[in-house]
């Protein structure tokens, strides 16, 4: 190893990185403090990170508005439902392809690859889904579209390729079929590929905004209800007389408290996150 | 087909009805998902001839196979379109500063970080910086509000009105890039600073030894160690320089700033689905892939022509 000597520049660097830091967490805080605090006192300027005058009406409000209920557990169940479903066909089909004794192993690879660099645009897939499988405002144009990840797929099976085969020709001999095989042998050797892709699954279904918007307004998320709240312009100051809320509620603290109701369930899955998701975008290449 | 790809697994197979029995699990384990595939990957890539069709609400129960072509016809609508020029020059004007600036902050931001002594802390700004990318488009928009909108945050800070996110002008671009970088340079660094871990540590030691300093050993050892690296990443960024993303644009844009946000993709979706005639709104998609596909090749030939490793 080189010798450590802190130089000038060492201090320097510190200084930058700690200003990098403020400048990445100072807007998530300010939020935060924002939705904590008075809405009518956040009217003078809103430039803090600390509530002034601390409250929790804002998300009594919210909670208590029917309107944000509905979608928060929409958005919860689509990423539930989504997630499972996601893992589960993911790893069965990627497990069928890392078996180089299957017969389709290499047109079905083929057929899957290829749509990771074509793909048809969005006026037919709107077409397609709108008009020839009438999913409109249907459930389940949240969860089958987006099915499979072909990246997530292609992870799980390079996985599978890097595991010993003894455990299944053992398995086999035992008499197992290829779906007990895959359950019971090779399922459970998988956890850390399979713990990377339920959380990208997870983070894209509670994130996305565009199935929402282009094709179910009438089941809208928690995330295509933030962005209603935001462009409604000229939301009245609501006194609603039914949520025994006294003070007055802005539109801004709304959309601040729901801002954080819709971040939160990412914050507490980050330190999971961040170890999974940066090992699995380093594995991941087509072999053969 | 069967003797093509019999002999890619262990030994021999011919494709029988006696294997395809042996292999019943596997089948059911996958074809549904094939299935699956065909209708939601490749029947949406059919689709593409409706850029040379007149596909209406009014038209749409006429079958395929008898719907005017019309050739090129929705192609001339798109160009001749009143707003086609300025989604160009916003597509383009956004790339160019978005890759610019995106490239250049996520580099110096991985250069910097390598430096870091104090590994603990390097860790914590790491992990740090890529929260941002986890967090949807939707939240950015409403944090971004209070940030950049009149009042907000800066104009606060600065004691003026900058009017940063309400200007009809390419200020806009500017925002949404610095947005975009704040966003995404934690996240973009990663596969540089991976890249520059593969750098022998020998080559620092002998510039130590002939005197380098710490800028002279950046722009000697780590810069052309991850030269490679850049180059691919920009080869694959020039190629989806007209891909700007719709979402991002729709929701950092407001009335007031619209004639300069707007990008091509975003564009399609308003004359495809907006207005109904989804043969043209398909026509400027297809332009959008062809142009992104002759742009990639070009990068990629230039990148071969001054001696660059090439992507294909």
């Amino acid at each position: 190893m080189i010798a450590k000597k802190k130089t000038w520049f060492d201090v320097v660097l510190v200084l930058f990185f700690i200003v990098i830091v403020i400048i990445t967490l100072y807007p998530f805080l300010n939020v935060l403090a924002i939705s904590l605090n008075d809405a009518t006192d956040t009217l003078r300027n809103i430039n803090f990170v600390i509530p002034r005058k601390f409250t929790l009406s804002n998300y009594k409000y919210v909670f208590q508005d029917a309107d944000i209920i509905k979608p928060f557990f929409l958005s919860v169940v689509k990423t539930v439902v989504g997630t499972l479903a996601g893992v589960v066909c993911t790893a069965m089909l990627a497990y069928t392809l890392s078996r180089r004794d299957f017969i389709f192993h290499k047109p079905f690879t083929i057929l899957f690859v290829v749509t990771m660099y074509v793909s048809g645009g969005l006026i037919p897939e709107y077409l397609l889904i709108m008009r020839t499988l009438r999913l409109g405002n249907n459930f389940m144009v949240y969860i089958l579209p987006g099915l499979i990840w072909v990246y997530n797929m292609i992870l799980v099976r390079s996985f599978i390729d890097g595991l010993p085969t003894a455990l299944q020709e053992a398995a086999k001999l035992d008499g197992a079929n290829d779906f007990q095989i895959w359950y019971k042998v090779v399922m459970p050797l998988c956890t850390p590929v399979i713990a990377t892709i339920a959380l990208y699954y997870a983070v894209g279904q509670w994130n996305s905004f565009m199935d929402t918007y282009l094709y179910a307004k009438k089941l809208p998320t928690l995330q295509y209800k933030l962005y209603e709240i935001m462009s409604q312009a000229q939301m009245q100051l609501d006194t609603h007389s039914t949520s025994n809320v006294t003070q007055a509620v802005t539109p801004m603290a709304i959309r601040m408290a729901v801002t954080v109701v819709a971040t939160v369930p990412i914050i507490v899955v980050y330190p999971f996150l961040q170890k999974y998701f940066v090992g699995g975008m380093t594995v991941g290449s087509v072999k053969d | 087909m069967a003797k093509k790809n019999a002999n890619t697994g262990k030994g021999k197979q011919k494709l029988s009805l006696q294997l395809l029995w042996k292999q019943r699990y596997l089948l059911m384990m996958s074809l549904p998902f094939v299935i699956w595939l065909i209708i939601f990957k490749y029947i949406p890539l059919w689709g593409w001839t409706m850029a040379f069709q007149e596909v209406k609400p009014a038209t749409f129960a006429i079958p395929i196979w008898e719907r005017a072509f019309t050739g090129f016809g929705n192609f001339a609508k798109a160009f001749g379109d009143r707003l086609f020029k300025q989604t160009m020059i916003n597509t383009i004007g956004i790339s160019i500063i978005d890759i610019g600036i995106g490239t250049i902050v996520a580099i110096a931001f991985a250069v910097l970080l390598n430096e870091m002594q104090f590994i603990k802390f390097k860790k914590l700004t790491q992990t740090i910086s890529y929260l941002p990318h986890f967090v949807s488009w939707v939240i950015i928009a409403s944090i971004a509000k209070n940030i950049f909108n009149d009042g907000g945050v800066i104009d606060t800070l600065t004691n003026s009105n900058l009017h940063l996110m309400s200007t009809n002008s390419i200020l806009i671009w500017f925002v949404i890039v610095i947005i975009n970088c704040w966003k995404e340079m934690g996240w973009n660094a990663i596969i540089y600073l991976s890249s520059m871990a593969g750098i022998d540590p020998g080559l620092y030691e002998a510039a130590k030894m002939d005197g380098a300093n710490r800028w002279q050993r950046i722009w000697h050892i780590t810069l052309p160690g991850i030269r490679s690296t850049i180059i691919v990443l920009l080869i694959m960024n020039i190629g989806g320089a007209l891909n700007v993303g719709m979402e991002r644009q729709m929701l950092l844009s407001n009335a007031l700033v619209q004639d300069h946000t707007m990008v091509l993709s975003w564009f399609s979706y308003e004359r495809g689905i907006g207005t109904g005639d989804y043969g043209l709104g398909t026509a400027i998609g297809v332009f959008q892939s062809v142009v992104g596909l002759a742009l990639l090749l070009i990068a990629n030939k230039i990148a071969g022509m001054v001696g660059e490793d090439k992507l294909i």
